[in-house]
């Protein structure tokens, strides 16, 4: 890039210290969700439905309160009536009503003086179901004559006109693009168009939810939980109980991994409830891992129908998707998200898109990882790839040909900004790993991937110790390295040294409301208004030292950590170092801090490309990932490392997606691979290592340049993996995961195709 | 040496040595070693990742065998010496291991880093100059859900290294 696109600094930005909480992490002191207990704590367990939906006839826990060490059992009875919305959805979710509305939903919980006496009690509550008809594959759900799960529920959108078959458990439909699609159509060469599907996968963090809460009859309460945003976990929590925000003090643990998965409530209120009933005692809930896989917010799971034309030489000329999502029993599933990055990485003059948000009986999706985006990006991807194979055309060539540059509009509407997908396109290009040479039953995959990342509401304060160190404290959970790198930016601004900077993660008592560490905002946002904290402190510093000397204000300037006049006329002094101010700010007008919230701007979107060489075995259909390369523009990497790592576990968790992981369902609806065994993640022996090019295009939005790098890299792997696939077999599967039973399956059926044919 | 049961109560006594020294603790028969370890001894350094051997969060070493404490009951800690990741380090002397993963930047959110690093300790002592192939099916059974393991099985050949030229 050109030199003057560089944002200078003067050390840190783009070094690898060594993150302040790495030893507390190596040591096992690091305290996660279910490390935290309190005096008089009791223990919580949920009853959770058996059947995928079912009428609740009756809860009788009379057997479970006889028990000794039983202190309450709640029921959907202990919490307010007369929600609406998304709270009812949250509260309904949190504890069933009158219908259990998936396999896992739960259906009571109860509270003891240990863990083994709560699980005891919650196997003598007895429930009654009514078993009704379920439906949980997308397709299925979709049809018109589908068991409805909640009937009449559909917002205005979806149409009733006559003519258009009532499809009961469609929520929501969204349809929006631009551009002539059937003129489009007409000027390609080539028009192709194929059904696409992906399962539904889990965010798969390895520290289950867990959390300890207290509230008295007072409805005062505190909650201390693993989580990505504790005023959200406030706001709902409040919302589903019915009490005042202000009265519940929220304060993350350290997180063990949330991907999205924990920026909402599953069973926090619980813990609340049964904490009111029981006298106030704390109670501590923690999920087992089959509870957090059939009871937290797995993605979606997505049927798409995508048709694309393409010029000869690979120009493409329009591209339709229709996309079917259901997000269990709730609305809420990712469509918006999917049908805007589809085709974000493409020029074209004619797009449509369709979506659709449906229910089924499985538990409530949450965010995970770009949410939505994975699947179009499976879809569209394969797609192209496709159709390069058809005409004889480079697949990287082609996205570089249709690559989206800066005042480009977008496939969902607006005009890119600065952006780097074509420098991440000819960084990928440039990649050893592209001249390796391939053996039989190898092949190369290419994929491209887009993520908008996200602003959001952000309260951060930076305050000046007596020693002339910063304490900041921010409200995004830390959960890969944010407080290293939020250090290295605030000691950058300053001029002073990266250990002379705290960042604490502060409870919601402490700060204006923070979104959770989602939408890859955390480094930008909560950077960017700490950025912009500093500055207050500096300005006020300036003013500490101008006084001192006796000058204007505005004669001072900032340089290394030290305040000095701004030139000759304004004075002779020597710099006034940040330690020097400090020590007196006690006699000079007191504290100094600084603070900035706002709903952060100036966000800048990414693109990644990854390259992938399988090898398949035609005997088992079993894939092998030989080398692996992610290129992804980063706007600047504050600390590589970290950057590296959400390149790194983001392809791993796509290359996951891609060939194991799935949700599967039993034709009784409930979900048959509900652990680790069964749902089986990368482990380190299936991988090799993953190569990664950082691309540093720098978003102007940002003091620094930062972009926000965590989530596009989950999106290009499905494809990624599925187009090597398709080049090592010769067989395109337009499913995932590309499981061994799947793939020999299709290179046999294509074996015997060929034979008769 | 068998672990006493007193009549009248329904908890089985253990006496065991974790990280060098003798603990002492009331188990009850369905609790594994990892509630013992971490309700009983305080010692939250293990974590329950899954509840059933797959993720490796809980690992430790059981009289020199790594074991995922979630498998074992705790009154089979009668008479055992069980290393945790509460004893890897000798006072404020990390384990090369340790400082690897620190600098390496090997862990995100660190909940795994605790098993995966008691586990690479096991590896290094039987085989101080392990191969890729032989770090990665080792760790196996220790998941991640955020590294993908690059910087992981990074940080174990470069502790291996340090450790073999130390030696």
């Amino acid at each position: 890039m050109p030199k003057d696109e560089r944002i200078p600094t003067s050390g840190l930005i783009g070094t690898r210290p060594n993150r302040p909480d790495g030893l507390d992490k190596v040591t096992g002191r690091a305290r996660y969700g279910a490390d935290f207990s309190m005096p008089n704590m009791l223990h919580a367990a949920v009853v959770r439905s058996p059947h995928a939906h079912a009428r609740i006839v009756k809860i009788d826990a009379s057997r479970a309160l006889a028990l000794e060490g039983v202190k309450a059992v709640v029921t959907r009875d202990d919490f307010p009536t007369g929600m609406t919305g998304e709270t009812w959805n949250l509260q309904e979710n949190t504890i069933a009503g009158d219908t259990a509305l998936y396999d896992g939903h739960a259906v009571a919980a109860v509270a003891a003086t240990s863990a083994l006496v709560a699980g005891d009690a919650a196997r003598l509550i007895e429930v009654v179901y009514e078993p009704l008809p379920h439906v949980t594959d997308v397709d299925q759900a979709f049809a018109p004559d589908a068991p409805a799960i909640r009937a009449g529920a559909a917002d205005h959108s979806v149409s009733t006109d006559e003519g258009e078959p009532v499809r009961p458990n469609v929520m929501r439909k969204t349809e929006f693009g631009r551009g002539d699609v059937e003129a489009g159509f007409d000027a390609a060469d080539l028009v192709r168009g194929h059904n696409f599907r992906t399962e539904a996968t889990h965010q798969g963090y390895i520290e289950p939810h867990a959390c300890v809460a207290q509230m008295g009859a007072d409805n005062k309460g505190e909650m201390w939980v693993c989580t990505q945003g504790h005023w959200w976990i406030r706001r709902m929590c409040a919302a589903v109980l019915g009490i005042e925000a202000a009265q519940l003090r929220v304060t993350p643990s350290e997180i063990g991994g949330g991907f999205g998965g924990k920026t909402t409530i599953f069973m926090e209120p619980l813990a609340l409830a049964l904490s009111r009933k029981s006298g106030g005692r704390p109670v501590k809930l923690v999920m087992s891992r089959s509870e957090v896989l059939r009871a937290t917010g797995p993605t979606a799971s997505a049927s798409m129908d995508i048709q694309l034309g393409m010029k000869k030489d690979g120009t493409l000329t329009a591209a339709k998707g229709v996309f079917r999502l259901q997000g269990g029993a709730f609305p809420g599933a990712p469509v918006g998200p999917a049908m805007s990055c589809a085709f974000a990485s493409y020029n074209l003059p004619a797009v449509q898109h369709l979506g659709y948000d449906i229910l089924a009986n499985r538990p409530k999706c949450a965010a995970y990882r770009a949410p939505g985006a994975p699947m179009g990006a499976f879809a569209v991807e394969s797609l192209i790839d496709e159709m390069c194979q058809e005409l004889g055309l480079d697949p990287l060539e082609v996205r570089l040909k249709n690559a989206v540059r800066e005042g480009v509009k977008s496939s969902y509407g607006p005009t890119y900004g600065r952006i780097g997908l074509v420098e991440v396109l000819e960084a990928l290009k440039a990649h050893p790993n592209l001249s390796e040479p391939l053996g039989p039953n190898q092949g190369r995959g290419i994929a491209v991937g887009y993520w908008f990342n996200h602003g959001g509401e952000t309260s951060v304060s930076v305050a000046i110790g007596e020693d002339g160190t910063a304490t900041v404290s921010i409200g995004t959970p830390d959960i890969g390295g944010l407080r290293a790198s939020i250090a290295m930016m605030v000691g950058e601004r300053f001029g002073i040294a990266y250990d002379d900077v705290r960042v604490n993660v502060v409870e919601t008592g402490a700060l204006g409301v923070n979104e959770p560490t989602h939408g890859s905002r955390a480094t930008f946002a909560s950077g960017k208004a700490a950025v912009i904290s500093a500055d207050s402190c500096i300005k006020q510093m300036c003013k500490r030292a101008a006084d001192k000397w006796g000058i204007d204000e505005e004669a001072v300037e900032w340089v290394d950590g030290a305040a000095q006049p701004a030139g000759a006329n304004a004075g002779e002094f020597p710099p006034m170092t940040m330690k020097q101010i400090a020590a007196k700010m006690g006699s000079t007008g007191g504290p100094i801090s600084g603070h900035h919230e706002t709903n952060m701007g100036g966000v800048g979107a990414s693109f990644g490309a990854h390259a992938v060489d399988v090898e398949v075995d035609p005997e088992t259909g079993f894939t092998k990932i030989l080398r692996y390369v992610v290129v992804q523009d980063a706007g600047r990497a504050v600390h590589p490392s970290y950057v590296e790592g959400q390149f790194q576990g983001g392809a791993v968790q796509g290359i996951g997606w891609a060939l194991n992981e799935e949700y599967v369902y039993g034709e009784d609806g409930r979900l048959q691979n509900p652990i680790f065994l069964d749902y089986r993640v990368p482990v380190a022996s299936d991988l090799p290592m993953i190569d990664t090019v950082i691309v540093e295009v720098p978003n102007p939005g940002h003091p620094f340049g930062v972009r926000g790098v965590g989530e596009t890299g989950i999106a290009p792997p499905l494809p990624a993996v599925a187009n090597a696939v398709a080049r090592a077999t010769g067989v395109r599967i337009r499913s995932l995961p590309l499981s061994p039973p799947k793939v020999l399956a299709a290179i046999k059926a294509n074996a015997r195709a060929k034979a008769t044919g | 040496m068998s672990a006493r049961r007193d009549k009248t109560m329904s908890k089985t006594h253990v006496t065991t040595s974790v990280n060098g020294e003798t603990f002492e603790f009331l188990a009850e028969s369905r609790e594994t070693l990892l509630d013992c370890l971490r309700n009983h001894l305080d010692l939250t350094g293990a974590k329950e990742g899954c509840g059933t051997g797959d993720c490796g969060a809980c690992s430790v070493v059981v009289d020199g065998t790594l074991v995922c404490s979630c498998l074992m009951l705790g009154v089979e800690a009668e008479g055992k010496s069980i290393e945790t990741i509460e004893g890897m380090a000798d006072g404020n002397e990390l384990h090369p291991l340790q400082r690897k993963f620190i600098e390496h930047a090997a862990l995100q959110c660190g909940i795994c880093t605790p098993g995966i690093l008691v586990a690479a300790r096991n590896l290094l002592e039987q085989n101080p100059d392990p191969s890729e192939t032989e770090i990665r099916y080792w760790l196996a059974g220790n998941l991640c859900r955020c590294t993908g393991y690059d910087k992981i099985v990074r940080a174990v050949q470069d502790a291996a290294a340090e450790m073999r030229g130390a030696a």
